[in-house]
Formats: structure tokens, sequence, C-alpha cells
């Protein structure tokens, strides 16, 4: 019967990779797609041939859902929305390992580990920048939107927060930092921003120059694509950016407890080390683009989780960019 | 003269153990006071962080818009951060009705007061510290009471406590050893006035029965009064028995004497053989009694006097020398000759009256079983060991006998004949060895005796 159940879901993407002499298969619930992430398999893969990896992509609210209907189901998970994961530790969803040497900063509680620092920043598309100056923080942001809203109108990208686990965060974040965030979001609602649930489609739309500007995108993402390198350019905001952390933890049901630590420990290992594009296609611990403030792993984050926090930061939220 | 005690275990060893086990008691009683008092300050400490997260929150409830909106500001929550990474559970109603948070965190009875209800409980399997508080808010038709509660995992707690644990037992190791140290030390200074005090009496002379006068501890107060008590007895009896002696000695030889001079004169004038035959006898038996009442007196002197030894420094040729000549004049009567001879002076520690009346009997031996003619060899020596010999041309000891002649009232079956009353040997053995030293008997090998007292 769980079988059936687990086959009604619709993942977005899944694979299995299988190892040389693949006995037992762990299961890896992830946000990050299967792209980004098969060279980390196949080199874990390569030095544990006995192991199968099966690889599931969904939405990190997804994952957060999953998680707590069946945990028993996955050994691995993977997501970039640091909020949710902290808060599946929390509420005892992970596995204590008190064999994995990581960074203070970069881990909360043994159980849930940091592998990559992925700031969030401005992302433009070349043409329409042609006779404009790129913006370089948030209130030049304001400003140039406030100067061209012709140009810009309708050409403005950012997270949809009520859908996007990572967008929400990326908001909240903002939302304490400075007050320059809800400014920016007035005139982006009075511009006729477009709402995406993921970073990969706002590039899309970027590169095709359907979107003049995008907001909060993960720059790795950008960084990463280097078939649209041509129309588009990334900036981080000097004033201030956030930097998120892809996360991982073992769930407390798994019934491959070795192997599961085994793939943690070859992950964190890779996070902390200086590992190569081939290895790593993302960007690790030690990366140097990260001049900005780190999302840190504390119980704080679990706040804007909070039901009555969230109702109130998504009205504002929305009569700031819905008008 | 050491005689055995019975011992029964130790002052020291006692009051050492007493002192081990109060410390011991003291040291875990003072580790479970400093952990208790430790765990209570580090409970507070937490209590007071979640106080402050929980009256954050309901200070951020708010009525807006007809309906309570919470706007929680993200320190509630930050504030709560620990270095073990705790977990964090909270829960909060409205009038009983959920709001937010884990609908499974149970509440406590809370008063709308503003008072905080702390407590400890277990939730989703691990221990935790639960802080409720509640707030009424107007604005609405009817007030309403918002709960909250916020519940933090212990575990910074936990390594706060070993951390205190490990901490409070190195601390307590430290005043334990110090402690045993100062038992040490206590131990010996309470001992150490008894062992002063046995020190000073054990380095008295035999003979100094004074009593004790260094100043002692009030506890030893009646013990050493009664042992002055004692000694003082002692002393008195002694000085007593000495005076009696003595007093017996004038008593028994005075009329002896007077008896003999009696007999003497009436020898004198008696003229028929047969009377003058029994008046000698009877002359002859008077000699032996007073002999045998000075030996008798004698050998009880030097018992008394052994016990309480007055060892000076005495040179053994002169004593001897002065007491050879004393005798010439007996020995000359006898047609004995006293010859003395010493190879060079020799001190002794003992006591002269004793010695003088130990080799006394020995020359009295000599001259009673020498023939007449004859000469009889005093000698001082000071190798091998310092001693007196006594050498004479007289049959000499038997050898079966030479064992027991020292006995008391002991005769040699060649003394029939002589006047004797067995106590000489005796006496000069007793003197000998209240000197720690030894007589020996022997016979020379052209004959007669040779009896060596040495020291
Ligand atoms: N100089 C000596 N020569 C031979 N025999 C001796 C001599 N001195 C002592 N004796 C023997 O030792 C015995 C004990 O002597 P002593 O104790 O002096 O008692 P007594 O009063 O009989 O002399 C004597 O009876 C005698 O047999």
């Amino acid at each position: 019967m769980l079988a059936t159940f687990v086959q009604a879901i619709d993942f977005e993407e899944e694979r299995l990779f299988k190892g040389n002499a693949g006995t037992i298969t762990i299961r890896v619930l992830s946000s990050t797609d299967i792209s980004v992430f098969a060279p980390t398999i196949t080199g874990f893969l390569n030095t544990n041939p006995e192991l199968n990896v099966e690889y599931l992509v969904v939405g990190s609210a997804d994952i957060n859902t999953l998680i707590r209907q069946s945990p028993e189901q996955y050994d691995i998970v993977i997501s970039s929305a640091m909020d949710l994961q902290l808060k599946l530790v929390n509420d005892g969803y992970a596995l204590q390992v008190d064999t994995i040497i990581h960074p203070e900063w970069a881990q909360w509680r043994q159980s849930l580990y940091g592998f990559t620092l992925e700031p969030a920043g401005i992302v433009i598309n070349k043409q329409h920048f042609s006779n404009i100056k790129a913006p370089t923080s948030r209130q030049e942001m304001i400003e140039v939107l406030r100067e061209n809203p012709d140009t810009f109108k309708g050409k403005i990208a950012t997270y949809d927060v009520r859908q996007s686990g990572l967008g929400y965060l990326f908001a909240t974040q903002d939302a304490r930092d400075s007050e320059t965030y809800w400014r920016l979001m007035e005139i982006m609602g009075s511009l006729d921003a477009k709402l995406y649930c993921c970073s990969g489609e706002m590039i899309d739309d970027l590169s095709t120059g359907d979107m003049a500007i995008a907001y909060n995108v993960l720059t790795s993402y950008a960084s990463a694509r280097a078939d649209v390198a041509d129309e588009i350019q990334w900036i981080l905001p000097s004033d201030f950016s956030n930097v998120m952390m892809r996360t991982v933890l073992v769930s407390k049901q798994t019934e491959h407890r070795k192997s599961a630590i085994a793939f943690v420990r070859y992950l964190t290992s890779l996070a902390v080390g200086n590992p190569t594009a081939k290895e790593f296609a993302l960007p690790s611990l030690r990366n140097a683009a990260t001049q900005g403030s780190v999302i840190s792993l504390e119980p704080g984050l679990m706040i804007f989780l909070d039901r009555l926090k969230r109702r109130t930061f998504l009205n504002e939220w929305e009569s700031a960019i819905i008008q | 003269m050491s005689s055995s005690v019975n011992v029964s275990g130790s002052l020291r060893r006692r009051m050492a153990l007493s002192l081990v086990i109060g410390v011991t008691v003291l040291t875990v009683l003072l580790f479970f006071i400093i952990r208790l008092y430790a765990t209570q300050i580090a409970q507070q400490s937490q209590d007071s962080i979640l106080r402050a997260s929980v009256t954050s929150m309901l200070d951020a409830a708010a009525i807006r818009d007809g309906e309570v909106a919470m706007d929680i500001p993200y320190s509630s929550f930050s504030m709560l951060s620990t270095p073990e990474d705790d977990r964090i559970f909270y829960v909060i109603y409205q009038d009983g009705d959920l709001l937010s948070g884990y609908d499974n965190l149970a509440l406590p009875e809370v008063h709308s007061d503003g008072s905080v209800v702390f407590r400890s409980i277990n939730f989703m399997d691990a221990p935790v510290r639960q802080v409720s508080a509640s707030r009424v808010l107007s604005g609405l038709n009817t007030p309403v009471l918002i709960t909250a509660s916020v519940a933090q995992t212990q575990d910074n707690l936990a390594v706060t406590l070993r951390q205190i644990t490990r901490n409070a037992a190195i601390i307590v190791a430290g005043f334990f050893l110090l402690a045993m140290l100062f038992s040490v030390w206590a131990t010996s200074t309470a001992i150490a006035p008894l062992e002063r005090l046995t020190h000073s009496i054990a380095r008295r002379g035999p003979a100094d029965l004074s009593p004790v006068a260094r100043p002692v501890p009030s506890e030893m107060v009646p013990l050493v009064s009664s042992l002055n008590n004692l000694m003082q007895r002692l002393s008195r009896s002694l000085d007593q028995s000495e005076d009696f002696i003595a007093e017996a000695a004038h008593r028994v030889r005075t009329p002896i004497a007077t008896v003999r001079s009696h007999a003497e004169t009436t020898l004198q004038r008696v003229d028929k053989e047969e009377n003058r035959r029994a008046l000698r006898a009877m002359i002859r038996a008077i000699d032996e009694t007073s002999r045998a009442a000075g030996q008798l007196l004698d050998h009880a002197m030097i018992t008394l006097r052994a016990s309480q030894l007055s060892a000076e420094e005495i040179d053994l040729v002169e004593l001897m020398q002065e007491m050879v000549r004393s005798l010439n004049p007996i020995a000359e009567m006898k047609d004995i000759e006293l010859r003395f001879q010493f190879d060079s002076r020799v001190y002794i520690n003992g006591d002269p009256i004793l010695i003088q009346n130990a080799v006394r009997n020995l020359i009295d031996n000599a001259l009673k079983y020498s023939p007449a003619e004859s000469v009889i060899t005093i000698t001082v020596r000071k190798n091998p060991k310092p001693s007196i010999v006594v050498n004479d041309h007289g049959p000499g000891f038997l050898h079966d006998e030479k064992t027991g002649l020292t006995d008391r009232f002991a005769r040699g079956r060649n003394s029939s004949g002589t006047i004797g009353s067995g106590l000489g040997l005796t006496i000069a053995s007793d003197v000998a060895s209240a000197h720690n030293g030894s007589l020996t008997m022997d016979n020379n090998k052209e004959g007669g005796a040779c009896v060596t007292l040495s020291f």
C-alpha cells in the first residue's frame, strides 16, 4: 500500500544511480536539480560501489510535507530551505550523527549540515541595460526602476514567496535586515512584477529578454548557466546580500543508517575541501564569492514558519507587491 | 627490665581514622552541595532566558483588524540559541483555542495575572524546561486571553552540569587532599605531648622517681598526676624499706655483738676444758649467725637497690685497692696473703656499694676455702670486658656443681666444715646482673677457684 502511495507522488525529476555492485539503495529527497547533483552522486558511488542512489527532486515545501508524512520512506533530505530543514531537525526528524566533523557555524545539532554557500542577488538582461547604468545596490535598483517605469513595466521578476520556500526565506531575511526591502517590493508591485516559483525559470525568461531584471535570484544558478552567459549578468547588492546554505540531513527513520551517513560524510568533506567542478557543481563552503552575510543555522529561523508570523508577513508582502 | 604491655589499637590510628572518615563524609557532602547549588543557578539562568522569550512573544500580540495578530520578534527564538543547539517548542492559545505552534505541547494551569509558570516535562522524547504565561488583550467586544508557552531541551544545561560536576570534583579533591594533610598534621600534634612524656620518663635514671614537672595538656593531667602519685608512693616505700633494712641490721647486730662479747668474757674466766669447748662452739655459732644475718640483709638491700641502680662513674682499681687493704688484717689472721694486681685504670658505671659487697663475698669465700700460708690474687682487668677476678689455692669448685651454686641458700658439698649461708655467690651474681654483667665460676689449672665478676 505504501508502494502505491509512493508511486502516486509526482516528483519533478527522479533517477536511479547504480553503483557497480549496488545492492542497497538509499533514497535521497532533494530540491536540487539532478543535473547539478549528478557528478557528486557519481563520485560517491565510485567510492561506495555497493550502493545505489535513488535521487528524487521536489520543491522545498513539498519536501517538508513528504518527510512529515512518511519519514521512513527517505534516507537523506537535501533542501535549500534552511528554515524548513531546521524545523525538521527541531521536531526530531533527523538523525544525530556524532562522527562527522563539520565547522560549527555550518551545522546544527550535529544533524543538519550546510554544504554550499550561495548568495542571492540581482540578475539583469544586458540588452535592456545598454543605455541604463546597472544598479549595484537595492537603493540604486529602486532609483533605476522609478526613473524608467516604461522600460521595466511587466519586466521585473521575483519569487512568489507564497510558493517558494527559498523565496520566502530570502524575503524574510531581507525584511529583517532593512526597510529598503519593503520600498523595493512596493515599487516592483507598482510595475507589475511577475512572480516565479523557481530561480531556473526566472533565468530562462531573463535570457530570452522577456524579463529585464530579477531580484533575489540565486546567483549560483545564474553563473552555472554557461549557455546564457552572454545575455545575462548577475550583481551582488553592495549594501548587503543574504547567503544561503543548502543543507543535508539523515532521516531518523532511515533503514540504511551507515550508508546514509557515508553519503553525508562524502558530501560534507567535499564542501569543506576544494572540490573540482567535476565532483561538485555547487559553490562549496570555501568559495570566495561570499562577502554577504550567511544566514545562520539557529532557532530564530523557525520564527517565520510560525502560522501567525507567516500570515502577517504574507499579508504585508501581498499588499506591497500585488496592487 | 622492660616488661611486655598489652596493646589494644593505636591512638594515632584511631584519631587518623576518625579524621579520614569525617573528611570523606564532609567532602562528599560538599560535592553534592556545590553541585546542587550550581545546578540551581544553571537552571535559573535558563529559566530567565525562557521567561524573556515568552514575555517578548506575548508583548507582540495585538488586536489588528478585529483579530489577534502576533508578529513574534526574531529575538524570541534567537535568544534561546545555545552552543549545544537546543531544540525549541512553543504553543500559543487564544481563549483555549490553538493559535499557532505545537498543538501537542501541553499547557500547565496558567493564571492571567502575569505570573510565569515553570516546569520540567518530557516532550518529543526529550526532557524540556517549559515556561508559560498569559496576557489579556482588550479591544474586541470581549477581552481575549492569550496564553503562550515555550519549551527548550536541556542539552546545554546537561553539558554545563557536566562541567560543573567536573570542576566541583577537582575542587573537592583538592579540599580532600588538604584536609588529609591537615589530619596527618593534627594527629601528630595531638600525639606529640604523649610521646614527649614517654620520652622523658624513659630517659630518666632508675632512681629518679621525682614527679613529672613539664607542663602537659589538660587531658593528660589525670594520667600524669596518677603517675606522679604512683612514683611518689614507690619512692616513699623504697625509702622506707631501705630505712627498715638499715634499722633491722642495726637491731640484729647489736644484740649479737653483745652476746658474743659476753661469751668471750666468759671464755676467759672459765678454765674447765669441757666448758671452754662449749663456749668456743657457741662463739662460732654466734659468728655464723651474725654473718648469715648480715648476708641476709645485704641480699635484701641488693635486691632493693638493683631495681633502682644508681649508676655513677667509678674507678674499679681504686675501689678494689681500698677494699683489699681493709680485708688484709682478717687475711693475716689466717696467714693468707691478699695480692692485688691490675693492668690499667678501669672505669665503669655502677653502684660502688653493691660492687664492694659482691667482691667482699667473693674474697670471703676465698679466705674460707683457702688453706693457710696460701695466696689469694685479686685482679682488675680492662679487656676483653671490665672485670674483677678472684683466684685462690683452695680445693676449687666441684665440676658437677658449678651451675646451681648461685641459687639462694645453695651450698656445695665441699662446704662441710665451713661456716656459710649459701648467699655469697647469690649476692655476687645479683650484683653482676644488675650491672648487665655476669658471674662465672671456674677452677685454675693448678687448682683453686677462679671467680670472675665482669661488667
Ligand atoms: N673459693 C671457693 N672455693 C671452693 N668452693 C667455693 C668457693 N666459693 C664458693 N664455693 C662453693 O660454693 C658454695 C656456695 O658459696 P656461697 O654462696 O658463698 O655460700 P657459703 O656461705 O656456703 O660459702 C659453697 O658452699 C662452696 O661449695
